[in-house]
């Protein structure tokens, strides 16, 4: 084909250029706009109490999404296997989000609730111990490394910047919150659970309560996967929620 | 202008370029697969009319089909349900007997109860229901809230010290850590309950602490210590041990009182899925 009549014209295979890289743009960013149009309405969901929030931190550092997903897909075997669909409202307040590309380990989109923290702790420290067929790497020292929680009102605040309804009671107390969830004994408790509701406040890693540690964090994080959405108010065959 | 000409050894055009006399064939795509390419192109058009395909500003084109993965997932699901249904509800409406009686319907909960017991029970229970250090093993006839299909089945429900408002729920209390027994009491305590489990035990220790044990120990594990299943407190006579058999793990028993957790399967797995599991781990050995 001949082409070079373009190819010899500068400012036309500029506006060219400009066009063909205007359309990719275009369907990559033009859905942004929409994308409130995706997220079903949904009872249930709140914004990750801080502990969660800095649980989170730490699977996304420790690189978690490498290995689980977190995504449920629309398929028989998996709702069988690991419950009802994950929901794009699920991920809503996920900067970013943690749906994953591989399943080397099972899906974590309803993990919470399913073991018992000592069973995350120990299979943390030793995932051996408790799966022998297991290939995950040990996380020991998350159980003696204190979790480092100075920046947790500075991480709610970036995390409101992105959109994520934290109020501002909840950004003045992310510290208090924080602690109080992780020590059922303390005094903020019944303060924080106001805050966040079906929050659980438990001594998530059995320790001695001294300081929080990262497991602590992660385990708090992990046991409230998934289970926030009430699904018996949620009508999968509405035609607002048919995808 | 490019001057295209024919290649006098191959007999193709060439591009018309010309580097230090270098010039480039022109090669034609092979007519077959410029077919299929268009053919794809027309392809995808069709998926266009006949799948959702575009957005809009409210929502996104449907298609003819009108087609939903969700919908799909819902039907499957559905499908599956309705091809099980019959036989769970024999299972769920059968007594034990019932289900000893009728090979299939056996058949039927094993096969489900097998499935449900690897993904959701294993990672606690081992493989095999064959339990570990603080993990109950499953095949064995020792049972810390009974054995009975009725029992499993309400265990399994509602878990054990879970987060379920009616879990099975008890608390042993940590003697030493909370400072109800001094340190000599608890070692006194600890040979009384060897001795319990019929293990060789310092006379002079055992006689001191007998006091102690009805005091401290007898309301829950019973005076003999043969245990009390409502309270989920373990037989110490059956030498079956959960944190250990040897004097240091039973003082550390005595002193911090640990206690397992179990969760909650009841808003999990449907009450025909638990009667299934609770057959399977009937079925593993020590069902009574």
């Amino acid at each position: 084909m001949n082409h070079s009549w373009l190819e010899r014209n500068s400012i036309l295979l500029l506006i060219g250029i400009i066009c063909v890289i205007a359309v990719g743009g275009a369907v990559e960013i033009a859905p942004l706009f929409w994308v409130g149009g995706t997220v079903e309405k949904v009872s249930g969901m709140r914004p990750y109490t801080p502990l969660e929030l800095e649980g989170r931190n730490i699977y996304v550092r420790e690189g978690c999404y490498v290995c689980h997903s977190q995504q449920i897909r629309t398929l028989r075997d998996e709702v069988e296997r690991y419950g009802h669909y994950s929901l794009a409202a699920e991920s809503m307040y996920d900067h970013p989000f943690q749906w994953g590309s591989e399943r080397t380990g099972p899906d974590l989109a309803r993990v919470g609730g399913k073991y018992s923290d000592q069973w995350h702790k120990g299979h943390l420290i030793d995932p051996r111990s408790v799966v022998p067929e297991s290939i995950m790497p040990p996380y020991k020292f998350l159980f003696s490394t204190p979790l480092d929680y100075r920046d947790v009102q500075a991480l709610l605040k970036t995390n409101r910047e992105v959109g994520v309804p934290y109020t501002d009671d909840q950004i003045a107390h992310a510290k208090d919150d924080l602690i109080a969830q992780a020590d059922p004994n303390g005094d903020g408790v019944d303060a924080f659970e106001k805050r966040y509701a079906k929050a659980q406040s438990r001594n998530f890693d059995g320790g001695n309560g001294a300081e929080v540690t990262e497991g602590a964090a992660l385990i708090a994080y992990l046991q409230m996967l998934g289970t926030l959405i009430d699904f018996k108010a949620y009508h999968a065959d509405a035609p607002e929620n048919r995808r | 202008m490019a001057k295209r000409e024919v290649d006098e050894v191959s007999g193709t055009e060439t591009t018309g370029h010309e580097w230090d006399g270098i010039k480039e064939l022109d090669t034609p795509m092979p007519k077959w697969w410029l077919g299929i390419f268009y053919a794809c192109i027309v392809w995808a058009i069709g998926y266009w009319v006949v799948y959702p395909a575009w957005p809009t500003l409210s929502g996104y084109t449907h298609g003819m089909l009108n087609h939903s993965q969700r919908d799909d997932v819902t039907a499957n699901v559905a499908a599956l349900k309705s091809a099980r249904s019959v036989k769970e509800a024999a299972l769920r409406d059968a007594s034990l007997a019932d289900i000893q009686r009728n090979p299939e319907l056996q058949q039927f909960a094993m096969a489900a109860g097998k499935t449900l017991f690897g993904d959701n029970c294993a990672p606690c229970h081992g493989a095999g229901g064959q339990g570990a250090r603080t993990y109950p093993n499953l095949n064995d006839d020792v049972w810390l809230w009974g054995g009975k299909l009725s029992d499993i089945q309400h265990t399994i429900t509602v878990g054990i010290r879970s987060t379920s408002p009616d879990t099975r729920q008890s608390q042993m209390p940590a003697f030493g850590h909370d400072g109800m027994l001094k340190p000599v009491e608890i070692g006194n305590l600890t040979e009384y309950v060897v001795h319990l489990s019929g293990r060789p035990a310092d006379a002079k220790a055992v006689a001191r602490a007998t006091k102690l044990f009805a005091d401290n120990c007898a309301m829950c594990h019973g005076a003999d210590g043969k245990g009390n299943r409502s309270m989920g407190a373990p037989n110490l006579t059956d030498n079956e041990w959960l944190y250990g058999s040897n004097r240091e793990d039973i003082a550390d028993q005595i002193t911090n009182g640990h206690g397992g957790e179990m969760p909650t399967w009841g808003g999990r797995l449907s009450p025909e899925e638990i009667k299934a599991l609770a057959v399977y781990v009937h079925n593993l050995g020590g069902g009574e």
